[in-house]
């Protein structure tokens, strides 16, 4: 498994890739997933506070 | 077909989609880096084409992203479609996401191949206008209350930033770059090899994907939340 893993001299820049990457789009996850289940939540409570 | 975007049939249809984008987006990232890793060291470049794997896909979704924008906009300035107007605003942010992951990924694949973090040439300067563009264009949603007045003006600054997507595609043809030139779509077919252009193709598959996933939820969000807001407005 190490060996899948084993890069050159320039790993750090190539894990640095990689991570920025996950961080960018799992933030991008988070955020969209987070305002779509608060703003479903809120449209819930207003439709509740109007029947 | 605009008769049939409304925003209540698009919430009828999107839902139901939107697992299925989601798991085929998983599995298409999961499938590239897999292939991405097991994919031998490039004779020039070594474990750095790795990189390639994110930052071309990344550049990729950040220029699709724009031109779904700048239609989308078009498509709400000509025929005042609600929803066209909800789907440019909705991919803006996932596009600066995308160009800023590909500026990034550039940078850490230029400095050891290149000796240089940056250089100012016609590529890597037309994708930084892109994503300034992208973030006056999200400035300018927020700057201004009125959603009609928002909608107009920013489908203005969507359509004439688009002049920016032929330059980044032909900037290096145009001018002498650093920034290597097209290999994937060119005349006489893609001349880089087929170990690195599969897990490319799945990378660029699964970031296509995971694009289209979030910006349904996006729209979906905006949906829900103005439905909210007239309810609000409905109730003072």
């Amino acid at each position: 498994m190490s060996g899948f893993f084993a890069l050159d001299q320039y790993a750090n820049f190539i894990w640095a890739a990689y991570g920025v990457s996950v961080l960018g789009i799992g933030v991008a996850i988070v955020l969209c997933a987070r305002s779509y289940t608060r703003a479903k939540a809120r449209l819930a409570n207003l439709e509740k506070g109007n029947s | 077909m605009l008769r049939y975007a409304n925003p209540k049939r698009f919430m009828d249809l999107s839902g139901p989609a939107l697992p299925w984008l989601g798991a085929a987006a998983a599995i298409f990232l999961g499938a590239g880096l897999y292939l991405g890793f097991a994919a031998p060291p490039d004779y020039q470049q070594g474990d750095t084409v790795k990189i390639m794997f994110v930052h071309v896909p990344a550049a990729w979704v950040a220029m699709m992203t724009y031109g779904l924008m700048a239609v989308s906009a078009a498509v709400g300035l000509i025929y005042r479609h609600p929803l066209a107007d909800v789907a440019a605003k909705a991919a803006a942010p996932l596009g600066a996401v995308f160009t800023a992951l590909a500026l990034i990924t550039g940078s850490l694949w230029g400095k050891p191949m290149w000796g240089a973090w940056w250089v100012w040439d016609g590529r890597l300067t037309s994708f930084l206008i892109l994503l300034l563009i992208y973030l006056g264009y999200i400035a300018l949603w927020n700057a201004i209350e009125d959603e009609t007045r928002a909608a107009r003006a920013t489908a203005i600054l969507a359509l004439v930033g688009a002049v920016n997507l032929p330059i980044i595609e032909f900037s290096v043809r145009w001018w002498t770059t650093l920034h290597q030139g097209e290999s994937i779509l060119r005349p006489g077919g893609p001349s880089i090899s087929a170990v690195f252009l599969w897990p490319l193709f799945a990378m660029a598959l699964g970031y296509t994907l995971l694009f289209f996933t979030l910006w349904i939820v996006r729209i979906r969000t905006e949906i829900l939340e103005r439905r909210a807001r007239s309810l609000m407005l409905g109730l003072s």
